[in-house]
Parts: structure tokens; sequence; C-alpha cells
């Protein structure tokens, strides 16, 4: 079953087309990888697809819905996370206090009831606080919990960020090179996490250079090049398709 | 009562040993200080939370505090009865919203009570903001500082400008607030105990209010903001909306303010809607740490209190410019950063490695 539809995606920075006509459908559940080589338009298309640029023309479909034009908080209230390249925590606050903020769109408390701490309000900070904890316990960091998010180590502020995306309960999780600036080992663990929070039930979308990580656990494989896809199989194929390889080896 | 809200106890303690040793000491003039210190810090607090946990800059907050004082002072001083006949006054008077008393002549004057006053005044106060908010909350940085120090300058020359507000004399014989039968907010050195303690009252019940906004869904987006708008966006926060509503809300403090103050004095003037007002609330909140509340009123109530004692004499606003210019260049993270608790143990921290780190190299 589709969760997502791209349908012929363009985007034009004036004479640029950094997407070109690009399509493809993720499947409810799956792992898929978008891989290319720099300037591919890899980003540019997870912007469109967060909302955080609107596209010059094709469609995006959630569930059926067109989702292209809109906010990237309405792109989240649909119920798509996601995490950024260069990772981006809230400074001045705990890791737990960045995991809660990604309850925003599953919580109601507006300005008056959380300034007179209503009966409503205090309900929803305890129910808040637990269903965080219990997300940075899942990255197995809740010892982290009252640490500044900017006091921790490359590795686990991805991980705080991955709470922060999984506390909006997202239907669809994308991930910006997620193992960018990890080592190795860091690497394999982010493998791993990929892989039980697709346990979870959630469709994965991400974006990665690392191809080790990439050929480990997606189950399919879009590659684009010029912001034109040329490419799109499982791993085992894509490893040996001749463009793909002309793309990352040169001829 | 959480950890945070404990430190309210030591405060109104505070508080109160601070009326009981002027009582003793036979020096109740200073609480007339403490009182308009107060004040002024409930303006100085909710752009604490706008500023420092919001991330949004105003040098435009005078001008919130003055549309609160001017409207309260007008509506509860202007003379109505020309105006008499017509249907909005009659309509404004069954519903009890008028004061029918005499000048000082003994003349009859038909005035605006001052509840009535105030609610119109703070909702003015409000609808502004709202309806700078929505253009001028997308620019950024110094820009947003650019445009709220524009509307500043417009209040207040507007105030200047007009013979209603009472042009470069300001308004005067504002009459007291009402609260409760026998507790007016004025200036009447009768109630001045009175006074101290509701000010002081308004003020901390606003920074419990503030507190409990900053720990909760609602405050953690607008820090959220602050951290990375772009991560705040992907997580769900509308982020316009949200500066929008916090900008609302800290003008709303500030007029408030306006009003309170306009009441205590007996009269407000134009200096109150000047553009180093502005830059004195900004100076204050940064001297207090930004995103730091008890560091905001701390230093909004001691400056204060200074600057209204004559401390700092024809050099006030120079003063002030000098502490900004200071803490800008030497505690960036506020006054309070300087504690021994606070950078002094880094930095001694980080001289102490380079100079190991010195000594190991040949």
């Amino acid at each position: 079953m589709t969760l997502l539809a791209i349908e012929h995606l363009g985007k034009r920075f004036g004479g640029l087309q950094a997407v070109d006509d690009v399509g493809f459908t993720l499947a409810r559940g799956a792992i898929k990888a978008v891989i290319g080589p720099n300037g591919a338009g890899k980003t540019t298309l997870f912007n469109l697809i967060a909302g955080m640029l609107s596209p010059s023309s094709g469609a995006i479909l959630f569930q059926g819905q067109p989702i292209h034009g809109l906010q990237p908080c309405q792109v989240a209230r649909r119920g798509i996370a996601r995490t950024f390249q260069n990772i981006k925590m809230f400074h001045g606050m705990s890791a737990l206090e960045n995991v809660m903020v990604g309850r925003h769109v599953r919580t109601a408390v507006g300005f008056f009831g959380a300034m007179l701490r209503t009966p409503a309000c205090r309900r929803e900070e305890r129910a808040i606080r637990e269903r965080s904890l219990e997300l940075l316990d899942f990255m197995g960091i809740a010892d982290c919990a009252d640490t500044p998010a900017v006091n921790l180590d490359f590795g686990r502020q991805r991980a705080v960020e991955l709470a922060r995306a999984l506390a909006l309960e997202p239907t669809l999780l994308l991930l910006d090179e997620p193992a960018a600036g990890l080592n190795i080992y860091e690497t394999a663990e982010l493998g791993r996490l990929i892989g039980r929070i697709r346990d979870l039930g959630i469709t994965i979308l991400l974006v990665e250079h690392d191809m080790s990580l990439v050929m480990d656990i997606s189950d399919e494989i879009v590659v684009l090049s010029f912001g034109r896809k040329i490419a799109e199989d499982v791993p085992e194929v894509i490893q040996r398709h001749p463009e793909v390889v002309k793309v990352y080896l040169g001829e | 009562m959480s950890a945070k809200e404990f430190v309210f106890l030591p405060v109104m303690a505070a508080v109160v040993l601070v009326q009981l040793f002027t009582a003793a000491s036979d020096s109740a003039y200073y609480l007339t200080q403490l009182t308009m210190a107060a004040y002024y810090s409930l303006l100085i607090v909710g752009l604490c939370v706008l500023m420092g946990y919001a991330g949004q800059i105003s040098l435009g907050h005078a001008g919130f505090f003055a549309i609160g004082g001017y409207l309260s002072a007008g509506l509860t001083t202007r003379d109505l009865l020309p105006w008499a006949e017509s249907p909005v006054v009659r309509s404004l008077d069954a519903l009890g919203c008028l004061n029918h008393g005499q000048d000082l002549y003994g003349a009859q004057l038909l005035t605006v009570a001052p509840w009535a006053a105030a609610a119109a005044a703070v909702l003015a106060a409000a609808l502004v903001a709202l309806a700078l908010g929505v253009p001028v909350l997308k620019l950024k940085g110094h820009y947003l500082a650019m445009a709220t120090l524009g509307f500043g300058i417009i209040v207040y020359r507007l105030v200047l400008a007009s013979e209603y507000f009472g042009e470069a004399d300001g308004i005067s014989g504002v009459p007291g607030f009402p609260l409760l039968p026998g507790l007016t907010v004025s200036g009447d050195s009768a109630g001045r105990v009175a006074n101290y303690y509701v000010a002081w009252m308004v003020l901390l019940v606003a920074v419990l209010l503030l507190r409990h906004l900053i720990d909760s869904r609602p405050g953690r987006a607008l820090r959220a903001i602050h951290g990375s708008p772009e991560a705040a966006d992907a997580m769900g926060v509308d982020v316009a909306r949200y500066k929008l509503k916090v900008f609302v809300l800290s003008a709303v403090y500030a007029a408030l303010a306006g009003v309170l103050m306009t009441h205590y004095n007996g009269g407000i003037g134009p200096s109150e809607a000047g553009v180093m007002k502005s830059v004195r609330w900004v100076a204050i909140v940064a001297v207090g740490g930004m995103a730091h509340l008890w560091g905001a009123l701390t230093m909004g109530v001691l400056l204060n209190f200074l600057s209204l004692r004559g401390v700092f004499g024809s050099y006030d606003d120079a003063v002030f410019a000098l502490i900004l210019i200071a803490i800008m260049l030497y505690a960036p993270g506020g006054i309070f950063s300087l504690l021994p608790d606070g950078r002094w143990r880094e930095r001694l921290a980080s001289l102490a490695r380079r100079g190991k780190s010195g000594e190991a190299a040949p």
C-alpha cells in the first residue's frame, strides 16, 4: 500500500533545475533511501517533501492527499517528522525538553491554560514527560535526560533528534543524512536503531551518503543525478547498475 | 509546589522584610520607588519572555507602556460631558462604565471609570501589537529591532503632538484605581504600604504565570523557536503564530504596567514613551541574563530603584546605555553569569587547562 507518492516533481532555482521530473512511491512500512552524488538534488527533494520548499511542478501525495505547498508545521501535523543533516538541537533546553517539543502536535494546551496551570495542563504535562522519557530510554540515552542537549556528543545528539522526531508519532520519518559525522561504530548503532524504528511500524525515507548503511537497511534505493532519477531498485541491483556505477566512479 | 516555584517563598519573604525594615527605620518613602520599580519590572519580565525565551527583540516596548498609561489617563480625566447626549456615551453610561464627578472647581465632569479605561487601554495595546506583529515579526534580528524602534518613535511623537494626550506636559490629575473598598492604587501617602504590597503581588503573580508558561507546551514551543526556528517548524510549531502570541502577551504586560503606574503616579508624561526608555528596558533584560526571569526581575527592580532615587543624576540615560555596552562586551550571559558558580569557574578551568597544555608543550 502506497504511503507517499512523488509525481513528476520539479524544482527550479533561477536557471538551475535542482529536481527534474522525479517520481517514485513509498510503500507503508518500507525503508527507502535516496542516494546520489553531491548536488544531485537529494536535499532539495527532501525539503520539498518536508514543506520547506514548494515545488515548481508536480505533486506530492501523502496518504492520497496532496501535501506540496503546505508549511513545514502543517506537514508535521499530517504525521511526517524529520531530522536534519546538520543536527538542529534546541539550545538552552535539556535533552528531555527537546524531545518534549516533539509532542507539540499531539497535545493541545495553549497560552491561557499553561499560564493558569489548569488541571488539564498538569495532566498533559505529565503525559508529555512520561512519553518523552520512554523515547529517550528507547534510544538508550535516558541517563542524558537533564543534560543540555548541545552539551551531548554528536552521536547522542543524533539520538535525541531521533527521539524528538518519534515523539511526534510520525507515520513517515524523513532522515536527512543521519550518519553524517558519525564514526563507523555509531553508524552501525544507527542502522540498528533505524531497524527498530521500522519495527514500530514507521515508514522511513532517508537521504544518505554512507553506502554501507544504505545497502544494509534499505528495502529500495532511488538514485538521483543532476536532479533526475536514474535508477530505482533493490540494493543488490543498484550496486551493479551500470549507470549508478558510472555516476559514482566515473567512466 | 515545584522547585522552580519554591523560589517565590524567599522572594515574598524579602518583600515583607523590606517593608518591615522601612517601617522600623522610618524610611517608608523608599516604598514609593520600590512600588514604581515593581510596575516597571512588570514590563521587563514580559519583555524578558519575548527576548530571552522566544528570541524576538523589541525596541518599542515603551510604546506599549505608553499606550496603556496614556489611554487610561486620557479616558479617566478627559471630560465627556460635551458628548453626553451621543448614543455611544449614553450606552457606556448605562453599562456603568462612566463616572460622574466634579473637577477642582466643582464643575460637572463625566469620565470613563478606571476599570473600564484600563480594560480599553490594555485591549488597545493588544490590538496594536497584533496589527504591528503580523508584518514586523516576519523580520529577524536587527531588522525586527529597527521596525519596533520605528513603532516606538511613532507612539512618542503621537503623544507629544496630540492635544488630547497633553502634548509636552502629558496628563496629570489621573484618579486612583479602586481595587477593593478601602484599597486604591494611587500615590496617596496614607496608602503607601498597601500600594507597595499591591504592586509586588501583581508583579509576583505575573512572574508566576510566565514561569508556568515557560515550563509548558507553548513555552517550550517558544524556546524551540529561539533554539532553531526550522526545527521548531518541522516539529509542527506554527512559528509565525507563536511569535505573534508572545509579542501580544508582552505588549499586554507592558500596557498593564503603564496603566497601574499612571494611576499610582496620578499622571504620565511623554518621557515614558521615549525611545531611551525602550533601550533601557532592553538593557535591563540583557543585564538580567536574557533567558532568566528572576535575573530580569532583580535587575529591573534594582536599576529602576536606583534610577528613581536619582542615584544616576542627569546621566540616567547615559548610565543605562553604558550598562548595555558593558554587558555586551564583558558578560553577554548577563550579570549573574559573573557569579562564582557561573562563568568565572568555567573561565578559570579553561585558563588552567591552557596553562597546563602550555607547560606540556616544549
